[in-house]
């Protein structure tokens, strides 16, 4: 007999998705709800989609979910996880959405070290809105909003969010991956458990940054995306964990296990 | 039942407590701060109480989305620059049919304005305010027992109909001390279907604003409205003060009404036949008691803390029915009940 080896997450719905061909939210949709699925909280996780192009999430997703405004999802996930502290929650939010509306949410959200998590998906334009400048756009990327390339001196710099966040004494796990390749969709996955269980823990406020393609409004196909990923923007936003608190403190005295 | 002597921003908060508020967020701003850190220092007594100085009003009412979504009882409080910020959520609210309490100690506006007490946010605050086809309701108290009852029953209504309320008032209100009586809270009545706490092993829910097909979100603003038609039908309130004989009738409300009743005392008292009809519920206006009461007064004056807002909603009901004049203090300036005693006077030698 056939043994099954891969099929639909139980906490992701029989839908199909809108996302475009070779778009992140596709991949990191699975990745949050295999890892929802392996931890055993789709009875008691509850997610908060963004406006973008992610907004359709509770479609998805089949876990209790309830749609932000436009940058708030960290607040309404703040006033979710204060009022249920033993549920899961999550904001999954696009770059647009976390460093520019709503820095000021996620920013303070992370500073309180809320115990949620966030899933930031950075793909360096709006999606939803077709492709203008994001915190996020690279130095000299062209968008419908930056025709001549972004410019440092008008349009200022890439925001860094796991850079920055790291440096909040609120913020427990901070990752940035990518899902570009088959080994870094797998890495991802990794990282997104790590996040969730850091907060299963009650250890505190945790974020993963994926670096996520876009190939609509990169006007590139999607393998081109990926390698733009590699050669571009990995450069501007490194691959790796900035911070994490979970490692456990090594007791003064405790030797070094070698 | 003991009375106790407390400021209008006390009272607001300790009611909220006594009705099952168990959240509450806000962000500082004068006058209302009284309001804030009355819910810093109780809400972390009360078991399962929240207390969240947010980074920002809008953090503030995103919040309490969230713990409303979850089925607690949900409160913030700001001042005029503040509560136009909330907007963006109270519309969300009304639109994901969250209930909360939102208290607006109002100041002297537009813009910065001051912090005297103003009354100047009406238009906001009864034409939705935010953007969409939607109502809040909202109570315009004037008196600090008033305030402790309405905040109270604006918890009940926020779930009978699970909608945003209002709490107008002003920095006058909000500092004023008189005593009160706390009623007993009545038993909440909020069905769990509507909360979100995890699916269990069950079907999982969401809760949404955005409806991307027209038609449907046709469908559910019909369905708001049918719900707004049930509480002008049911939810009005008002009161009348010396209208049985009289022949001159001010329409205020909040503190402009406390005023309006020092003035008809002077007026009463040099044989002039002057009442007070006072909206207690600014939306739903009262508009069919207004009118009912031009059967038989003819004259009447609108007096608010503003250029004139309710002013319109006195037309509306008005216009035609009877003479309507204006007496209006904007900016922060609170007038005494002489003066307004005076302005009246000069119009009831003029009336018909
Ligand atoms: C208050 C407000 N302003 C603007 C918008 C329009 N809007 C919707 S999504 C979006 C940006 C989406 O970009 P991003 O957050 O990067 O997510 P992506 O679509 O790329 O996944 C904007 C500007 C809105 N919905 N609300
Ligand atoms: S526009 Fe970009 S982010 Fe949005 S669905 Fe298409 S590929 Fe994905």
């Amino acid at each position: 007999m056939a043994k099954k080896v891969f099929g639909r997450p139980k906490s992701l719905k029989e839908a199909i998705y809108h996302y475009c061909p070779g778009c992140g939210h596709s991949i990191v949709h699975r990745l949050v709800a295999e890892v929802i699925d392996e931890l055993d909280i789709r009875g008691i996780t509850i997610g908060v989609p963004p406006a973008g192009c992610a907004v359709l999430a509770y479609n998805y997703f089949d876990v209790d979910m309830i749609e932000a405004q436009h940058g708030r999802g960290p607040a309404t996930a703040t006033g979710i996880k204060r009022s249920l502290p033993d549920r899961i929650v999550f904001s999954y939010q696009g770059d647009g959405d976390l460093a520019a509306i709503g820095i000021a949410e996620s920013f303070h959200a992370a500073n309180r070290g809320e115990n949620i998590t966030v899933i930031f998906i950075n793909n360096a334009v709006y999606g939803m809105t077709g492709g203008q400048m994001a915190p996020t756009t690279m130095l000299e990327q062209k968008t419908t909003t930056t025709p001549a390339g972004r410019n440092r001196t008008l349009d200022g710099y890439p925001v860094k969010v796991c850079e920055l966040f790291s440096q909040l004494r609120g913020t427990t796990y901070i990752e940035r991956c990518t899902v570009n390749s088959p080994a870094s969709v797998n890495k991802t996955k990794k990282a997104i458990k790590k996040a969730f269980q850091c907060q299963i823990d009650g250890k505190g406020f945790s974020l993963i940054e994926i670096l996520s393609p876009c190939p609509t409004n990169w006007k590139l196909n999607a393998i081109d995306s990926c390698k733009w990923i590699d050669e571009v923007m990995s450069k501007e936003f490194p691959l790796g964990v900035f911070k994490d608190n979970l490692a456990p403190v090594k007791k003064t005295g405790e030797a070094d296990p070698c | 039942m003991n009375k106790i002597l407390m400021s209008g921003n006390n009272i607001i908060a300790e009611a909220a407590i006594r009705a099952g508020c168990r959240f509450y967020a806000g962000y500082p701003i004068t006058p209302q701060n009284e309001l804030t850190e009355y819910m810093a220092e109780h809400m972390r007594n009360v078991p399962g109480g929240v207390f969240i100085q947010s980074e920002s009003e809008i953090a503030a009412i995103h919040m309490i989305i969230g713990a409303s979504a979850t089925g607690t009882r949900v409160m913030t409080s700001s001042s005029s620059p503040g509560i136009s910020l909330k907007q963006e959520g109270i519309s969300s609210m009304a639109a994901c049919e969250l209930p909360g309490v939102i208290v607006n100690i109002m100041r002297g506006g537009p813009g910065l304005g001051n912090i005297r007490p103003a009354q100047g946010d009406y238009f906001q605050a009864t034409r939705g305010g935010g953007h969409g086809d939607y109502r809040t309701i909202v109570y315009g108290p004037a008196t600090c027992q008033e305030l402790a009852d309405l905040t109270m029953d604006a918890f009940d209504l926020a779930d009978k109909y699970r909608t945003p309320v209002m709490i107008l008032a002003d920095g006058m209100m909000g500092q004023m001390m008189e005593p009160v009586i706390f009623k007993k809270p009545k038993p909440r009545k909020y069905s769990e279907k509507f909360m979100l706490k995890g699916a269990g092993a069950g079907k999982s829910k969401f809760i949404r604003g955005l409806i991307l097909d027209a038609i449907e979100m046709e469908e559910h603003n019909w369905k708001l409205e049918r719900k707004y038609k049930i509480i002008v039908d049911n939810e009005t309130l008002h009161e009348e003060h010396r209208t049985d004989d009289a022949e001159f009738v001010i329409v205020a409300y909040g503190t402009a009404a406390r005023i309006a009743k020092g003035a008809i005392k002077r007026l009463r008292d040099n044989g002039m036949k002057v009442g007070l009809f006072r909206p207690i519920t600014l939306w739903p206006f009262p508009e069919l008691k207004l009118r009912a009461l031009s059967g038989k007064v003819k004259n009447f004056l609108v007096f608010e803390m503003s250029t004139g807002q309710m002013l319109e909603d006195v037309r509306l009901t008005l216009q035609g029915y009877a003479n309507i004049e204006f007496h209006g203090r904007p900016g922060g300036v609170v007038p005494t009940p002489a003066e307004l005693a005076n302005v009246i006077a000069r119009h009831y030698d003029k009336k018909d």
